[in-house]
């Protein structure tokens, strides 16, 4: 899979869970304050990355830290090259 | 004791979204029960009938408000935008604190509790746990999510007391603005269906089994070939208000709540007894300051089981003599649980403002045992001023609310 093709995977794959319109998917938009995404919604966001790549990343520290898109996409991104 | 009028009122049943289609499908001896085939699944499960809520496009509310939400809270949502749209509350009127909520389910969803288990027995792993899976099966999902939907900041109630939970919720919300503690309620029930809401009345042999091939038949409220339950689905919603607010505001006015009561039946927790229903009408007739021959017409709660029809018809028989036009809406749109004793009231409201009462469908031949009550067998033209409405539950649980039509006074 190249980085683009995960990255379509990742903008799907939440698009498809929380209902997001794809012209506000850009890697700047902010998790809570431009996509809507609360606490919650965090917690599903976990489960639809491992679902789709089937990755375990609901114990990871880094989880935590991701604050927009970009975040999601350079960290789904890391942790399918460190499985390589 | 403030008085306390009904401004709104809105309801999703079997026969689909509104109150209009609702009281036209009653008025036209409609049945909404059909066969269904998922039911033939369940191993030692007898009954294939259930009237469930047509498709309904759940979309319409914000996902922000819908991932916390199964079937029974979408159809509480439904019913409560029809009932706050028909008394006309206004965003600043909900979310200023003095209103509250008080609607109640019989359980959680047992759709998310089925689908949380299919996929944790066998794994043992909470890892695809969705984390609004928990505000779907609490017991207080409806009346939380849709206080969540309109910003309500008043009190929460969230009654649980199976098929008496509709009414319940309408006595208890009333009592609250009566009581001067809230100013208007949204009050109600909802359920979803689940084939084993289903079993639950077939392992007691309560469920109707024997009309499975001809479902529009089932079930027979009072009816001498009546042979148990047929479970349906829905949310009944009325918008609950103290008089002096609806006349502040001018809302349109659909029915004023005399009275209220609900009493415990230790004597058995399935089979209903008819001093205690007795017991639980005479009370509500005495909260309501109301004589016995006051009241127009009845609507029973009767769901078409051998034992809870003969109970009813002695207590009605006891308190009315046979003199006062008694009906059942079971056997049009089945038994929608914790939704009955709302949408039931919702009905005989618009029976008491169009002046016309709808019979019992499917009661071909009375009963003997039930035969000392006044029913009628075709629509009845008839003026009507004040109406009894019934609900008991499995768990020993009488309600009774008594309502007038409002005329100004």
């Amino acid at each position: 899979m190249t980085d683009q093709e995960a990255i379509e995977m990742i903008n799907t794959s939440l698009a498809e869970e929380f209902e997001l319109e794809r012209t506000r998917m850009v890697p700047e938009a902010r998790l809570h304050d431009d996509l809507g995404l609360d606490s919650l919604d965090r917690v599903d966001m976990v489960i639809v990355l491992q679902n789709a790549f089937k990755i375990k990343i609901r114990e990871e520290e880094a989880i935590r830290g991701i604050q927009n898109l970009g975040d999601i996409h350079t960290y789904v991104l890391g942790k399918l090259r460190a499985a390589q | 004791m403030r008085r306390v009028v009904v401004t709104g009122m809105g309801a999703v049943s079997p026969f689909g979204i509104g109150v209009k289609v609702l009281f036209e499908s009653l008025l036209a001896q409609r049945s909404s029960v059909r066969y269904v085939p998922e039911l033939a699944k369940i191993t030692g499960l007898r009954t294939r009938v259930a009237a469930v809520v047509p498709a309904v496009d759940s979309k319409e509310i914000p996902r922000k408000y819908r991932r916390s939400m199964s079937n029974m809270s979408i159809y509480a949502t439904f019913a409560s935008q029809e009932a706050v749209s028909q008394g006309g509350a206004t965003e600043k009127e909900l979310r200023g604190g003095n209103t509250g909520v008080a609607i109640g389910s019989t359980v959680g969803s047992p759709i998310a509790t089925h689908e949380f288990y299919e996929e944790f027995l066998p794994t043992r792993s909470i890892d695809k746990t969705r984390a609004t899976f928990f505000f779907q099966i609490m017991n207080h999902s409806c009346a939380s999510n849709v206080a969540q939907v309109f910003g309500i900041t008043g009190r929460i109630l969230a009654p649980s007391a199976a098929c008496s939970t509709g009414c319940q919720a309408i006595g208890y919300g009333y009592e609250m603005i009566a009581w001067g503690k809230q100013e208007r309620m949204l009050c109600g029930g909802a359920d979803e269906f689940h084939p084993l809401t289903a079993a639950t009345f077939d392992i007691i042999n309560a469920s109707s089994a024997k009309y499975n091939d001809r479902p529009t038949e089932t079930p027979r409220p009072f009816d001498r070939d009546r042979d148990g339950v047929v479970c349906a689905e829905g949310a009944g919603i009325l918008l609950l208000e103290s008089l002096d607010s609806a006349k502040r505001r001018n809302a349109p006015i659909a029915a004023e709540v005399m009275g209220f009561a609900t009493v415990s039946d230790p004597a058995n927790l399935a089979d209903p007894s008819a001093g205690s229903i007795e017991t639980c009408i005479r009370k509500a007739l005495t909260e309501a300051s109301i004589q016995q021959n006051e009241i127009d017409y009845i609507n029973a709660h009767a769901t078409g089981t051998i034992l809870g029809d003969i109970a009813e018809s002695e207590a009605v028989g006891r308190v009315f003599g046979g003199k006062t036009p008694t009906s059942s809406l079971k056997g049009h749109f089945g038994h929608t649980m914790a939704a009955s004793g709302a949408i039931e009231t919702i009905a005989t409201i618009l029976m008491m403002q169009k002046g016309i009462l709808i019979p019992t469908l499917n009661l071909d031949n009375v009963d003997p045992l039930c035969d000392n009550i006044f029913h009628f067998k075709n629509c009845m033209e008839k003026p009507i001023r004040t109406v009894l409405k019934n609900n008991f539950a499995l768990g020993g649980i009488d309600s009774c609310l008594i309502l007038r039509r409002y005329e100004n006074d």
